[in-house]
């Protein structure tokens, strides 16, 4: 692909990333508004007095056409206006910071974990291609990206909290309290990872510049190091950059075993408190972050590596 | 078939599947889970929804395979019940996602240009979601329960095979015998039947198979959440959330229904690896 396709393509990508962003947004804007009964009235919360449900209403501008709603609810959005939470009734933007804040942490944490562990991982399974430490690797790697998150979590508390009480059972403060949520979160980014980092070093592995590299007389322990490693990083930041989406999704059940303070928590509460603005600020955060993300992403390996085209 | 004609027949059979040890684990993992839905009432030595307040929390032992739960449920009986509800999510889950999605695919690989586009807008606007964070916003409107669940991860499963079925679509587009298919008049609708489904049909298999694990899985964790099947319902998610409360007494509660998920999961993703190699032999590796 040439430097004009490759123009056309980052432009595409640039192009569509305001239309898809418009549609989530219309999406989350419309979810309140399909919900049987009154838009003023839920978003002011069961409890409200009629003055507010009648200040909320022209907030909303529901005597306005539906695209006006729209509008108004994008540039409330882009200004950081959120609403206020029906139960605490702060505004949902200061409530979000902090906890967007402590899910970002976590995240980072468990991103970290996937890391340190898959791409060592990876490396042995590609190094020892076939033998027993390459199964295992493969097995680690499948079972990692199919038990459930919070099952771990349950059977992590039980033993290393509860029974033994080395590491704090729930709530954030401390490293300590990183542990378990990071591995609980990061289990199936690193599984991931090691399985990407496998097959990617051992095609890398099979190039013939690799084979010049032993030739010359570099170490082997070097090869790995210096050459296939580097070549192994491109898959290593796909899967980081384009799995953010369901990262951020795990750490909604990951927050609620662990009582995390982040968004994931926020957002389950929300939905049983019936709290739709908050509702409406954590879905649209999270879903623009990821889609923020997704896009570095591409474009960051797409300048890695010329070959990489996303449809 | 005479016993001299079958045994070779059997044993090609055994010597096929021992080559691809993926499809022989998986299969039978998966097949584990069929049988235990099916003969749920001979298997299960007491129904789920039996409770005996003076056998609560009962660790694991003859007469309680697993334990019993906080209402001295049989928690044994309850996971083998719980198959049925879980090969229900992945049957409605997949089933709806690849009817919705497989047409959109179709529609959007022939025809090209702005119909293309507007399909690829929805799917990217879809695919945007984390798939439980769409799920969570469609439970809040409709409320939770199993069948709002389904509904909700049908939905977010639809793009995936949007976007698979429009892609194997371009490719086969030009191929010589579609090409002449179309110069010998074939409607639209045929070629989209006859040529390119056809063609797509292994893709399609080898993704749903993914999408059952993940279905399986999301499924539990909504319900673990409060947002899916709602108790007394067997559901593994569900009964792992009842057991939440009684961590360091009865890690029991939650261990085996999340075991069951797990085989569950692994099943899925094994019996997909095996089905990728066998009806695409150039991603073996």
């Amino acid at each position: 692909m040439g430097p004009p396709a490759m123009k056309r393509y980052f432009l595409r990508k640039t192009m569509m990333l305001p239309l898809v962003l418009l549609g989530v947004s219309f999406i989350i804007f419309l979810s309140v508004r399909m919900l049987p009964g009154d838009p003023a009235r839920l978003m002011a919360g069961p409890e409200a007095t009629q003055a507010a449900v009648d200040n909320m209403r022209t907030r909303l501008g529901l005597d306005q056409p539906l695209l006006f709603q729209y509008a108004r609810f994008l540039a409330n959005a882009a200004t950081g206006d959120f609403g206020t939470s029906i139960r605490s009734g702060q505004p949902v933007a200061e409530e979000l910071a902090p906890r967007f804040v402590a899910t970002l942490k976590l995240a980072s944490v468990a991103y970290l974990f996937a890391t340190l562990i898959g791409v060592p991982l990876g490396m042995a399974g590609a190094v020892w291609r076939g033998r027993a430490i390459d199964q295992a690797v493969m097995l680690i790697a499948i079972l990692g990206a199919s038990v459930a998150n919070f099952w771990l979590a349950l059977v992590m508390m039980d033993y290393f909290a509860v029974q033994k009480g080395w590491l704090p059972l729930l709530g954030s403060g401390s490293a300590a309290h990183y542990v378990m949520p990071a591995i609980a979160l990061g289990l199936l980014p690193m599984a991931l990872v090691a399985r990407m980092t496998r097959s990617s070093m051992i095609e890398t592995l099979g190039q013939d510049y690799i084979r010049t590299a032993r030739a010359k007389g570099l170490s082997a322990a070097r090869v790995y190091r210096r050459h296939a490693l580097r070549n192994a990083l491109i898959p290593i930041v796909t899967i980081i950059g384009l799995n953010f989406g369901a990262v951020i999704g795990s750490t909604v059940v990951t927050e609620t075993v662990f009582n995390w303070p982040g968004i994931g928590q926020m957002l389950v509460d929300a939905v049983r408190y019936r709290d739709y603005p908050i509702i409406q600020g954590v879905t649209l955060l999270a879903v623009v972050s990821v889609v923020l993300v997704n896009f570095m992403a591409e474009l960051l390996i797409s300048a890695l590596d010329p070959r990489v085209r996303f449809g | 078939m005479t016993y001299s004609a079958a045994l070779p027949r059997l044993m090609d059979w055994s010597r096929w599947l021992g080559r691809r040890p993926a499809l022989f684990i998986g299969g039978g993992l998966i097949g584990l889970i069929v049988l235990a839905a099916i003969f749920a009432p001979l298997i299960a030595p007491v129904s789920p929804y039996d409770q005996s307040l003076l056998n609560t929390l009962r660790p694991p032992s003859s007469e309680h395979l697993f334990g019993t739960d906080s209402f001295g449920r049989d928690i044994f009986s309850r996971i083998v019940y719980g198959a049925r509800l879980s090969l229900l999510e992945v049957v409605l889950g997949v089933g709806i996602a690849v009817v919705v999605g497989v047409p959109q695919g179709l529609v959007a690989g022939l025809y090209g240009g702005r119909i293309d586009g507007v399909i690829m807008w929805v799917t990217d606007i879809v695919f945007a979601f984390p798939g439980i964070v769409l799920a969570i916003l469609i439970v809040s409107i409709l409320g939770p329960g199993l069948m709002n669940m389904l509904l909700a991860i049908a939905i977010f499963s639809v793009p995936v095979y949007a976007r698979l079925v429009r892609n194997v679509t371009l490719g086969l587009r030009e191929m010589e015998y579609v090409q002449a298919a179309r110069a010998l008049g074939a409607s639209n609708l045929r070629i989209m039947f006859d040529h390119i489904l056809r063609n797509a049909m292994g893709p399609i298999i080898v993704q749903s198979t993914l999408t059952a694990g993940t279905v399986v899985l999301t499924a539990a964790s909504l319900s673990f959440l409060g947002l899916g099947a709602q108790p007394p319902i067997p559901e593994w998610g569900a009964m792992m959330s009842n057991g939440r409360n009684y961590l360091g007494v009865a890690l029991w509660v939650s261990l085996f229904p999340g075991l069951a998920v797990t085989v569950t999961v692994l099943g899925f993703n094994i019996l997909g690896d095996g089905l990728n190699d066998l009806l695409d032999p150039r991603s073996r590796g």
